[in-house]
């Protein structure tokens, strides 16, 4: 069980580290991450670019070009195997069959050369075994379940002739061709207008609830988060520094970080807001493994202690964060 | 047209201001289309405020902007800053006007020549307008840099080697050196983290209040226009559907456009996500080159009618300073 959910675990990834070799030296993107996905569970991942959210979610599915990428250590279990290990045939088996993928840019994920019948019916034949006749009529079903309409027609279309959000339909459809038992969708919004955003959302939380699937929401917008996960991962510099339900993380922030984040951020529904509560600094380039905690540079808590990199310590049932300082108490933390 | 009430003075007024762009084919070039990005829009901004002007990709806002500084030559319509119309202005006589007003980019990445130094990016408005020589500009720039809270020492560093953060700040530098009134600010931090848009947000305030700027803030996140702007307008389809104080337009928005636009803007807040109705419009914006007729709206609008086909709302002020372009707002 998940603590603070209930829920059975679907997925456990342990002390995932991830790095590139670059010119530039070594980037240290993932820095040992450990956590769960439950069963039917929607899971926000939220951070800033190069927080190490996307090249976690990557190297699960190792889907990170070998080299210049590395995948120094870990494990990823999913149905008693672990995915990191897997051979390329049996990662594939995987991939776009039991775990569905949608990204961020709906125009560059699809292919431009081929219709749109062809992409969404290629994992139906490919994993399923499907004929092509079959195939065809599973895609309009697809298209028709995603909200496309006239699903028939729009078969023999190429990418170019559906706009963003339509496109954006299209890859979920193709995610959701081999009933995924997990949904993973990197910032699949980031892209599109917010009315265009809604319909999107309001689209993944029905097929959740219809299919039963569970969802890793990978965002940097906490707004989303908010309104569609049941439990939030905070990262920064390649760590998780905060895991909580989603209401707790929002009404009891913990971590200098996410109390900054969500100070930072103006609101649609409040009048005069006064003045805005920046976080200094910038977040680090990651060409050096940070000693001691990430954050320390722009924290406003930080204290001696925080040369030693905090762990992830449990401070109420399925509530972790990693700081020495109880900012509500304003004491130190004893771990 | 706009209302001149509350001892507000008007700093610039834009009437009837129409962009339309010509879609040229085949081996001739012949005209076969047009693209009406921007169809007629008033409003006037006042001295000292922040005119919020909202929408989403495509809608014309960027155009807008563009238009009102004549980077783009209005096809129609006059744009007045102090009451002299810039669509009618040419040569040196533009020019000189051209120092009172300018404009902060989207992309810090692609709006800093990469060849370029800081201080030749942030100095060449002084050296174009001839208001400086050498070592003032020198000195020019190094108070600039100052003023945007950026290391007068990092002046003969290059565009790459700043964060976008930092980017933003030389772009705003380069926007002040002239010493403008007036700065239309085109998405200025969509292209920013989180973290970072607050830091140019709050730059962005104390100059106005240090300067007594005015700005034109042109984005698509509605709650930091909410947070930045004191009147907001709403962009659709190259008209204005509605225009109101701040506070006015986000707690009463009259606009169907605008309360679906507002509904769909997530919060970050479980408890009120948890509460709140979203109006979900159904399909995506038309093309601007076969606009709807009658009322742009109309093909996404829950409440329309026959009328919004067959005719054009007109833009009224339905309370004092509420402006709205609907049939059905009493």
């Amino acid at each position: 069980m998940i603590p603070g959910n209930g829920r059975k675990p679907i997925i456990k990834v342990e002390n995932l580290q991830t790095r590139f070799h670059t010119p530039e030296g070594i980037v240290y993107a993932v820095n040992g991450v450990d956590f769960e996905l439950g069963e039917g569970e929607t899971l926000g991942v939220v951070g800033e670019s190069g927080c190490g959210k996307s090249v976690t979610m990557l190297s699960v599915l190792q889907l990170i070009p070998r080299p210049p990428g590395e995948i120094v250590s870990g494990r990823a279990e999913f149905h008693g195997q672990d995915l990191l290990h897997l051979s390329n045939e049996e990662i594939r088996s995987v991939r776009g069959a039991q775990i569905g993928m949608i990204f961020q840019d709906p125009m560059t994920s699809l292919n431009p050369v081929l219709t749109i019948g062809k992409q969404v019916s290629e994992p139906l034949m490919l994993h399923l075994g499907m004929t092509k006749k079959d195939a065809a009529d599973r895609v309009i079903e697809l298209l028709e379940l995603v909200g496309i309409p006239e699903a028939e027609k729009r078969l023999t279309q190429y990418p170019h002739q559906f706009s963003g959000g339509m496109r954006q339909r299209v890859m979920i459809a193709m995610a959701l061709a081999c009933n995924p038992q997990i949904l993973i969708a990197d910032e699949p919004t980031t892209a599109l207008d917010v009315t265009i955003q809604a319909q999107i959302i309001e689209l993944v939380k029905r097929l959740r609830d219809e299919i039963g699937m569970s969802v890793i929401w990978i965002t940097h917008d906490l707004g989303v988060v908010a309104g569609m996960a049941q439990r939030v991962i905070v990262m920064y510099a390649g760590y998780i520094i905060e895991e909580a339900p989603v209401k707790e993380l929002y009404s009891n922030p913990t971590h200098p970080y996410t109390l900054g984040l969500l100070n930072s951020l103006p609101r649609l529904d409040r009048g005069e807001q006064g003045r805005l509560t920046d976080i200094p600094g910038l977040p680090p380039l990651l060409l050096e493994k940070p000693v001691g905690c990430p954050f320390v540079p722009r924290c406003v808590y930080a204290h001696d202690r925080c040369s030693e990199n905090p762990p992830l310590m449990e401070i109420a049932p399925g509530h972790r964060s990693a700081c020495w300082w109880d900012v509500k108490e304003g004491k130190a933390r004893h771990a | 047209m706009p209302d001149q009430t509350n001892n507000h003075k008007t700093l610039l007024r834009v009437e009837g201001l129409v962009k339309h762009f010509p879609i040229l084919a085949g081996v001739f070039q012949r005209q076969v289309g047009v693209v009406h990005a921007v169809d007629g829009v008033s409003f006037e901004i006042r001295q000292g405020e922040t005119f919020g002007l909202v929408g989403e990709s495509g809608c014309g806002k960027s155009t807008a902007g563009r238009t009102i500084l004549q980077l783009y030559r209005p096809t129609a319509g006059r744009v007045l800053l102090y009451d002299q119309d810039l669509a009618s202005m040419k040569g040196e006589t533009l020019r000189r006007m051209r120092q009172k007003m300018q404009m902060i980019f989207q992309d810090p990445y692609a709006s800093l020549n990469p060849r370029m130094t800081i201080r030749e990016i942030v100095g060449e408005p002084l050296m174009v307008h001839d208001v400086a020589k050498d070592k003032e500009i020198q000195e020019r720039v190094n108070e600039l840099l100052d003023t945007v809270r950026l290391n007068p020492g990092f002046a003969s560093r290059y565009p790459h080697e700043f964060s976008g953060g930092q980017r933003q700040r030389i772009g705003i530098a380069r926007a002040l050196a002239l010493q403008p009134d007036f700065i239309v600010c085109d998405e200025p931090i969509s292209a920013l983290d989180v973290s970072i848009q607050a830091q140019v947000i709050n730059l962005l305030e104390d100059l106005q209040a240090k300067m007594g700027l005015t700005y034109l803030f042109i984005a698509h996140d509605l709650s930091m226009v909410r947070h930045i702007s004191d009147r907001v307008a709403v962009m659709y389809l190259g008209v204005l559907a509605e225009l109101a104080p701040r506070d006015e337009l986000y707690e009463h928005p009259l606009h169907p456009y605008t309360q679906a636009l507002l509904s769909a803007v997530p919060v970050p807040d479980p408890f009120v996500e948890e509460k709140r109705k979203r109006i979900i419009l159904e399909g995506d914006v038309p093309s601007p080159v076969n606009p709807p007729s009658g009322c742009r709206f109309r093909t996404r609008c829950p409440l329309a009618d026959k009328i919004c086909a067959e005719q054009m709302p007109e833009w009224r002020e339905v309370v004092p300073d509420h402006w709205v372009a609907c049939h059905f707002v009493n």
